[in-house]
């Protein structure tokens, strides 16, 4: 197998390219994680890299080892597709239990439940 | 000169995975409740996976794609597992 040195030039653009924007975006995901305030804010922001960082990063390597052996090399979709579908899943688990915590202990950070039907809000 | 150009960019994006490690590993150090701290950790566990793609291809390797994979799966297992203690006190109901 040929290395990495020998991609074409246009390989090598596009590979960094798609790298520097998927790590720049997990970045700002990580930089949000600690500068936001209360946690139900703080949970919205690693989604950023998992969804567009991963996508990138993992396009970036599709296109490296696809030039590389001259054949197409999908296997990076497996990563992408099982964070992507698998993220959510966790952060609502996440999410309900900040929630059922912070009900049970009468914080003021826990958003209020919802009113049952027919009852006015106030 | 695509090597130079592949060099210094997978350095830097390198770099900035590691910067957003450091923010992930602070969130879990800080807290300051339990549920920051399992966020936290689940912010690093794909962190990680990311850089291990990058390394994945400077080395021209598929190996470090195995192991993003099995990264990938662990940290999906371990944030569901936290999550689940959290709520209830126990794992497995």
């Amino acid at each position: 197998m040929k290395s990495v040195a020998e991609l074409p030039l246009w390989a090598a653009l596009v590979v960094s390219a798609l790298v520097l924007l998927g790590a720049g975006i997990c970045l700002i995901g990580s930089v949000g994680l600690v500068r936001l305030r209360t946690f139900y804010q703080r949970v919205h922001a690693p989604t950023l890299g998992t969804t567009m960082g991963t996508a990138a990063i993992a396009l970036g390597s599709i296109v490296c080892f696809t030039v590389l052996k001259s054949r197409p090399v999908l296997h990076e979709l497996l990563i992408m597709l099982f964070v992507t579908v698998t993220t959510p899943v966790t952060l609502m688990l996440l999410a309900r239990a900040a929630l059922y915590r912070d009900r049970v202990e009468g914080g003021e950070e826990a958003p209020p439940a919802r009113p049952p039907e027919g009852t006015k809000r106030s | 000169m695509s090597a130079a150009i592949l060099f210094w960019s997978l350095t830097i994006a390198q770099i900035m995975l590691a910067l957003a490690l450091g923010c992930a590993a602070y969130r879990m150090f800080k807290g300051p409740r339990a549920q920051d701290r399992v966020l936290g950790l689940d912010t690093l566990y794909v962190n990680a996976m990311l850089l291990l793609m990058t390394f994945g291809i400077r080395y021209g390797t598929s190996l470090y794609f195995e192991v993003a994979l099995g990264i990938s799966l662990l940290g999906f297992v371990g944030t569901v597992a936290l999550s689940k203690f959290l709520m209830r006190g126990e794992v497995i109901e």
